[in-house]
């Protein structure tokens, strides 16, 4: 039953990264009249990069060619913490959300470092972009993260996605709700970013990965469609009516189901809504934590009335 | 002083410097309105200087001479929309601008980016960011220069000149009557409105008149031009601000119109069209009956893409009071055409010099108030529908298969003429001058780009930066125009 699990969890690890991108994608072609790239095709195109070359600016230094390294790794690592399915980290151990904040918090680091040893302006604007942005996204993680901790009286990241008690039915969506918004900006998806701009000046994410090329930029995009697969994984985990320790094949195939789910909203988002100015971004991320509070607030009248 | 969009100048009085500088003066004082301003570099050392107004009673010219000995003092303070034509003055013809204060290149090549005197601010956390001269995506090339606190840009200096091809030098070269294909590649998404503007000027130096239908003809050339560059403008903004059902559809739609131009004429882009003398395709009635259909088709689509754009709230959120140019700064620093429109002037050269075309179906002004980048797309919505609906009145007139090209006789000797036509971006002139021997002397083209890549400069004065990409689109100026 365990080894099941474990292998679904690494299943979705590995396919899913590819699957999401492509059919947020799809999503996007559909509404704007095209037929679209294949469902796979940020797998070809990874294929392509790993054959490739990457080619190095004479000014940078070590840290920019560790930085995919390192990006890749923490995702991972996140990866085995994240609850893809419900109740299924990998390696659970108490108050585990918070290793997975900061082990991405770690990669966002070599991200921007390495993007800051380009010395180019532009991805120097990315990078105080990143980690302005991130400042107000992570309180907002943490509040949601807390309450649903609260809410479920765990403290494993595994177990926290299923708050009980007479108001769950409340808490859930609320979290949820600030969980996929935060998916907009963690995973900089619109109206937060617009990853198909080419307009260096707009960028937040893509332009922190300009100068990376071949190889590295492989890394680098599985790396953020990892991260993607983790935030819908997280959600897929919450909103999944079906315990895993129960049945086991059906609760995967729900959660997997979700998050293609998930991938189709993104891609509805980005097909129907323009991108926020730059400034609206932080009262976006302020707006989370509002979300998450009123979760919060909600959760912690629990024990009073029962 | 005539009202229609040509003027030909036969017995030049050229002033002195001083006299000219004077007159000048006194006439923008009056109100008159410089459309172009330029000066030639005769074989003696003079320095031919000319001046396109424009008032109440139409087109009229002032024309004065100097000498590199004399100078010529700068207006530019008193007249600041004078600034760009003194800084070309300056720079074509090495005539020196005492009292200029901004007396920078026009174009790089004479002064490449190393030399290039860029405007400095000074401060803790003030950083610069050098955008081009080559760009992502398929564009042209041009210098930009952010002068940034934080986000926030206090001042953008735009270096172009990348594109200069000599264009002025190369027509003078030709037969007058083979200058329109060069003229077709001053910038060439306005193939069209170059063309009639050169047409114009040919015609009014040769004494050629064009019967109705030919003005007719072009001017269906000219709308359909305007409608496909503002969809390509519309769908940029959409793009730009990450709104996809405005960037696929008018993207989609611009095919439409410019097959459309590509049945009429064999280009796409309205190349080979208009010529001197008349129009090498009509419209016979089998075209004429099947354009109002397509455009009736085509104006319903572009109503429910416009509708979902312009309800959009994210949309409206993201380009209300951004990229604001008032109406007082617009005409302080002569901003022209469609971005002019959309700050609130009322300046149309198809409604103040209408021609045979615009006076036999007049155009109705668009226009908005706001000045800022939803401005400058809903004036494109705007001018999009009333083109549609003048396109649809003027195919079916009488007698439009029935043109030609007529011969262009010998130019007269020691005359100007002045062409300008209201292409989709602003206000295009042409100036052709010549010799004793009725040869080609000087041309002179202007297009609308040369005066508002300063428009789109104070537009993003206290903006983002990330504000930048959706400001240029709504400006959409050309680079190779400005650099001719």
């Amino acid at each position: 039953m365990i080894v099941a699990s474990l292998l679904l969890h690494l299943l979705g690890l590995v396919l899913l990264p590819f699957l999401l991108p492509g059919v947020i994608n799809r999503v996007k072609a559909w509404w704007g009249g095209r037929r679209g790239a294949p469902f796979l095709q940020p797998f070809w195109d990874t294929r392509r990069l790993l054959g490739k070359q990457p080619v190095y600016s004479d000014v940078t230094t070590l840290v920019f060619r560790l930085a995919p390294l390192v990006v890749l790794a923490t995702t991972l690592v996140a990866a085995t913490l994240a609850p893809m399915l419900p109740g299924g980290g990998l390696l659970p151990f108490p108050n585990d959300f918070v290793a997975f904040a900061y082990v991405l918090g770690l990669g966002r680091i070599f991200l921007t470092l390495a993007a800051l040893d380009t010395g180019s302006p532009f991805e120097g604007m990315g990078a105080a972009r990143e980690a302005t942005f991130s400042v107000f996204a992570e309180p907002a993680l943490f509040i949601v993260l807390g309450t649903l901790a609260l809410g479920s009286g765990h403290s494993t990241f595994a177990e926290l996605m299923r708050p009980h008690g007479w108001q769950a039915f409340l808490v859930t969506p609320l979290c949820a709700l600030a969980l996929f918004l935060l998916l907009q900006i963690e995973c900089a998806r619109l109206p937060v970013d617009d990853p198909t701009t080419h307009l260096e000046l707009t960028m937040i994410h893509e332009v922190l990965i300009l100068d990376h090329s071949g190889p590295d930029l492989a890394m680098m995009q599985y790396a953020a469609s990892l991260k993607l697969t983790l935030y819908a994984g997280m959600l897929a985990a919450l909103l999944n009516p079906i315990a895993l320790d129960q049945q086991p094949l059906l609760a995967a195939l729900v959660s997997f189901v979700l998050m293609l789910a998930i991938a189709v909203v993104v891609g509805l988002f980005e097909s129907l809504l323009a991108r926020f100015r730059m400034r609206l971004i932080p009262q976006f991320a302020v707006v989370i934590a509002v979300i998450g509070f009123a979760a919060l607030v909600l959760a912690t009248i629990q024990p009073e009335l029962g | 002083m005539t009202l229609s969009p040509h003027l030909l100048v036969s017995a030049q009085n050229v002033l002195s410097h001083v006299e000219f500088i004077h007159d000048l003066r006194e006439r923008l004082q009056d109100g008159a309105r410089p459309l172009t301003y330029f000066g030639e570099k005769r074989a003696d050392g003079r320095v031919e200087l000319t001046a396109l107004l424009q008032d109440a009673s139409g087109l009229s010219v002032l024309q004065g001479q100097a000498t590199g000995d004399d100078g010529l003092p700068a207006l530019t303070v008193q007249f600041p929309q004078l600034h760009i034509f003194e800084r070309e003055i300056h720079e074509q013809t090495g005539l020196s601008m005492p009292g200029h204060p901004w007396l920078k290149p026009v174009r790089s090549p004479v002064a490449p980016m190393g030399t290039y005197p860029f405007f400095q601010m000074e401060g803790k956390e003030v950083h610069e960011v050098a955008v081009g001269p080559i760009h992502a995506g398929v564009i042209e090339p041009g210098h930009f220069r952010f002068l940034c606190l934080g986000e926030q840009v206090h001042h953008l200096e735009i270096q172009l000149g990348y594109q200069h091809r000599g264009i002025e030098e190369l027509l003078v070269q030709r037969p007058v009557a083979h200058g329109a294909a060069l003229v077709e590649t001053i910038a060439g998404d306005t193939s069209i409105g170059h063309a009639w503007a050169f047409c114009r000027a040919v015609e009014a130096l040769a004494g050629v008149d064009v019967p109705l239908e030919v003005e007719i003809v072009r001017g269906i050339a000219l709308e359909l031009e305007r409608i496909a560059m503002h969809l390509t403008g519309l769908s940029g903004i959409a793009t730009d601000i990450g709104f996809l059902q405005g960037g696929t559809t008018w993207g989609r739609l611009r095919t439409t119109i410019i097959n459309l131009s590509m049945q009429l004429c064999g280009s796409r882009f309205g190349r080979g069209w208009l010529r001197p003398g008349g129009v090498r395709f009509g419209i016979d009635s089998a075209q004429a009956a099947r354009i109002p259909v397509i455009l009736k088709d085509f104006q319903r689509d572009m109503n429910t893409v416009t509708e979902l754009f312009q309800t959009s709230l994210s949309v409206n959120g993201r380009l209300h009071e951004v990229g604001t140019v008032t109406a007082e700064r617009a005409a302080e620093i002569g901003l022209v055409g469609m971005a002019a429109r959309a700050s609130g002037l009322d300046l149309d050269l198809r409604t103040s010099l209408p021609g045979a075309a615009f006076t036999r179906l007049p155009m109705a002004l668009s226009k908005q108030v706001t000045g800022d980048c939803w401005a400058r797309g809903a004036i494109r919505v705007d001018e999009i529908t009333r083109s549609v609906a003048w396109i649809a009145q003027a195919v079916v007139l009488p007698g439009l298969d029935n043109v030609r090209v007529a011969p262009i006789p010998a130019l007269p000797p020691n005359a100007l003429a002045i062409g300008v036509c209201e292409g989709w971006r602003g206000e295009i002139i042409h100036a052709l001058q010549t010799d004793e021997a009725g040869t080609l002397r000087h041309f002179k083209a202007q297009d609308p780009s040369l005066r508002n890549w300063f428009g789109l400069a104070l537009s993003l004065r206290g903006n983002e930066i990330s504000d930048f990409p959706i400001c240029n689109k709504s400006f959409d100026l050309s680079y190779c125009g400005n650099d001719l």
